[in-house]
């Protein structure tokens, strides 16, 4: 068929590419690197063609093509037939490869002008990548077998992905950052063949291309944890689940990247290391969707247990080697020419941010392959426990809560005492007022403790920054407040756009230690007319219900959230049952506020309606996480927006 | 980018310092992480593997994992109080858990319990999971949610 003859061309195309860079470098034949870039453009092309080729057969119910009669079914509405693209394997390979394609020929696009050999090797290298992805789609998740006879219709998609239309979000940005990683991954190997590392130009040209799939993945992340806690009805959102680890472990070394490049790039130190980080996450990224998609870990992400595994293990060891040649043969290039003035700078801090961020990395990855390991050497079938995640992780992450606060107000090179004095210490007054609220509120655990006092820390000294530009701004130019904070970012958005990333990641961390220190709940069993009561909000159940809808049946419970003897509002738990599940899928109902949400779930009911159990649980500062995820997108905007929009053009240190 | 004016010499000195203090403090970690996962980590058991473990397997973070012995639910609705037993065809385990049972929990189902083995030879459960096969398979004449809940369904009229 159309698709997979598609595909097939697309890799006749991309070896083609990628024999044709070395040739066009060597010979000097600018014709032969048009004709690569060429390649590029053409392999996007193939791979579209062949991915709007399956959303069209997911459309018309085309059961004659394999994963339209795995993922298909004719009454799932419309909109989780397109996202059911990405709802199984070998369909979300085939919108990676689409997703990667996509991304070189951008990369092409932009760069392709520039002189050097630097942009022909990083697209030979995205294209090396495309490769692989094509290979997987041809071979082990080809998306487009035929079936005979054809069936009449699917079972549609995991009851679990149709369920929630945060489904259309959270798959589609992790791609977006997965892959977007390999772009950065691309020009270090490109900087490297082209012997182009000690020109830090391609940390330059990829600022933009790391920072937006940082922020893709940072999306991908809170809107997965959104995810497991609107639909997975158990109240929480991230177990340290493998599949969960699997995002975030490329996200802790990308973002030690976003650090430490900027000391590359201010001080001309750790190269080396930040050419090993980018390769680093790159391979994390691999790793993860290795994890993700082999079915080593059996979640709702892992579908099939076939021999896709062993391509990614093939795959993760060919970029290894090739990466560690790489950087032994330009070891010399890779030298630090800055050094370190005093332990009192922001480049120590950045220092220690990529330390803690690398342990952090490390725990995570022990922890997630620990059980792999153990049931390999051992034969024991084993999992991590969330203690060990926790126990480990909680005090590296008030150290970078605190480090959060101490990196922005220190200067580059050398502070002098009192510099240290005037920028560390006002930021206490933060710490000892989030110290006060958490204890009034309860808190005695130390970790919950230090958590709130560093939080509020940095809080204090990341908008304490603003304050000090703002005010600067206001007294020398007489500008408004407004009109000061706008300029002020718009000067140095990259900057500011940190510390609004930074403001971002408090608010997270505000919102995880409140919900896992003060939350309550209870579970009752109640008849219609009766009430169950948490933290002084109290629910009557009004009445049990069901429906029928065309794909699936609902039943749920009316509760009525009770102010005083009036009724404030409704909330209606449900649970949803799809044809091809055993259980259903819960569909808890949340009242959020400013301080946190209430959270209902529907535990069980009696076949007649005649009771039912409910779980209300206080969830406080929830919503805060999910605000402090748009935060961080923002202040990475902020940061990407071109140069010379937004106000003044002058840049500043 | 200007060549570092460092004095070679100080540089030769301070160089193995640097690396002893980072191979300490590797190692150091090393020896945390490793402390971390030998106490946490949850063994996946089924009854008769739990039961050969002896007094080893007491009060060790455990998975459980087995069907529901048809006949052993006892379910207090008022107390939250939920037991069964848990089979593997050979051992069974008595299984003692608060709060309600998952609403596709019934004799024969397969489920994964988290808790503990206490030497009183009761599991205490803090999480109780159905474990469904991943193969869809379309359900059985009368396991029909249509069917099963027929009063609701209908009674709302929709």
């Amino acid at each position: 068929m159309l698709a997979r003859d598609a595909i097939l061309v697309s890799m006749a195309v991309v070896l083609f590419g990628i024999v044709a860079v070395p040739v066009a470098v060597r010979k000097g034949r600018r014709d032969w690197m048009q004709l690569a870039y060429a390649a590029v453009y053409t392999n996007f092309l193939l791979v579209s063609v062949a991915a709007l080729a399956m959303v069209y057969g997911l459309v018309t119910h085309d059961f004659s093509i394999s994963y339209v009669a795995q993922v298909g079914s004719r009454e799932t509405p419309l909109f989780y037939t397109v996202i059911s693209l990405w709802g199984a394997l070998e369909g979300s390979i085939l919108f990676w490869a689409w997703v990667l394609s996509m991304y070189a020929a951008a990369v092409v696009w932009i760069n392709s002008r520039r002189a050097g050999n630097l942009v022909p090797y990083a697209s030979a290298t995205l294209l090396f990548i495309s490769f692989f992805f094509a290979i997987l789609l041809v071979g082990p998740a080809n998306p487009f077998g035929s079936v005979f006879p054809v069936p009449q219709d699917g079972p549609g998609p995991n009851p679990l992905l149709q369920n929630h239309i945060l489904m259309a979000v959270h798959p589609p940005l992790l791609y977006l950052g997965y892959v977007g990683m390999s772009v950065p991954f691309a020009f270090a190997v490109g900087a490297m063949l082209s012997g182009e590392v000690e020109g830090d130009d391609w940390t330059k040209i990829t600022r933009r291309w790391t920072l937006s799939a940082w922020a893709l993945l940072s999306a991908a992340i809170i809107a997965g944890m959104w995810w497991s806690y609107d639909v997975l009805g158990w109240g929480g959102y991230w177990a340290w689940d493998p599949v969960e680890n699997a995002s975030f472990i490329p996200w802790l070394t990308a973002t030690a990247f976003l650090h430490s490049v900027m000391v590359q790039e201010r001080r001309a130190m750790l190269r080396l290391w930040n050419l090993n980080l980018i390769v680093g996450t790159f391979l994390l990224t691999i790793l993860g969707t290795f994890l993700t998609r082999s079915g080593i870990v059996s979640s709702v992400h892992s579908f099939t247990t076939g021999t896709i595994g062993y391509y990614f293990l093939g795959f993760i060891a060919i970029v290894m080697v090739a990466s560690l040649v790489l950087v032994a043969g330009n070891s010399e290039r890779l030298r630090s020419t800055g050094r370190f003035d005093s332990i009192a700078s922001r480049e120590t801090v950045f220092l220690l941010n990529n330390l803690f961020l690398t342990a952090f990395m490390f725990t995570v990855l022990t922890g997630t392959l620990f059980p792999l390991v153990e049931e390999a050497v051992n034969g024991a079938k084993v999992s991590v426990g969330e203690p060990f995640f926790n126990r480990m992780s909680l005090p590296i992450v008030v150290t970078l809560l605190f480090l959060m606060g101490v990196g922005p107000a220190l200067p580059w090179k050398a502070a002098s005492s009192s510099e240290i004095k005037s920028k560390l210490l006002p930021p206490a007054g933060g710490a000892v007022v989030m110290l006060v609220v958490a204890l009034v509120a309860g808190a005695r655990n130390a970790y919950a403790l230090l958590a709130f006092a560093f939080a509020g820390y940095a809080a204090f000294a990341n908008l304490r920054e603003y304050w000090i530009g703002m005010r600067a701004r206001h007294t020398a130019h007489g500008e408004g407040w407004g009109t000061a904070l706008v300029r002020l970012i718009g000067g140095n958005r990259h900057r500011y756009g940190g510390y609004t990333a930074h403001l971002g990641i408090i608010l997270v961390a505000f919102g995880v230690a409140a919900s896992s220190t003060f939350r309550s709940e209870h579970e009752a069993t109640i008849k219609p007319g009766e009430t169950i009561s948490l933290a002084g909000q109290t629910l009557r159940l009004k009445e049990m219900w069901g429906r029928e809808e065309p794909q699936r049946s609902v039943v749920g419970a009316t509760l009525e959230v009770m102010n005083g003897t009036t009724v404030g509002g409704t909330m209606e738990p449900r649970m949803n049952f799809y044809p091809m599940s055993q259980s259903p899928v819960p569909t808890p109902a949340v009242r959020s506020g400013f301080f946190g949400d209430l959270y209902v779930n529907l535990q069980a009911f009696r076949q007649d309606g005649s009771n039912a159990t409910i779980r209300v649980i206080y969830e406080p500062l929830v919503p805060w996480i999910w605000t402090g995820g748009g935060v961080v997108v923002l202040g990475a905007l902020i940061a990407i927006f071109p140069v010379g929009v937004g106000g003044a053009r002058r840049r500043e240190a | 980018m200007t060549a570092p004016a460092g004095p070679a010499p100080e540089k030769r000195k301070r160089r193995p310092m640097a690396i002893a203090a980072a191979a300490i403090g590797v190692a150091v970690f090393g020896w945390l992480l490793y402390g971390g996962l030998d106490k946490n980590v949850v063994f996946f058991l089924t009854p008769q593997e739990l039961l050969a473990k002896g007094t080893s397997g007491y009060d060790v973070p455990i998975r459980l994992g087995g069907q529901v012995k048809p006949g052993s639910v006892k379910w207090d609705d008022k107390t939250l109080k939920l037991t069964f037993e848990v089979t593997d065809g050979k051992d069974e385990i008595p299984v003692e858990s608060s709060g309600a049972p998952p609403q596709m929990f019934r004799d024969g189902q397969g489920v994964v319990v988290e808790g503990r083995f206490g030497r009183d030879h009761v599991f205490s459960s803090t999480g109780l999971m159905i474990k469904h096969s991943n193969e869809y398979r379309p359900p059985k004449p009368g396991e029909k949610p249509q069917e099963m809940y027929k009063t609701l369904i209908k009674g709302s009229g929709s």
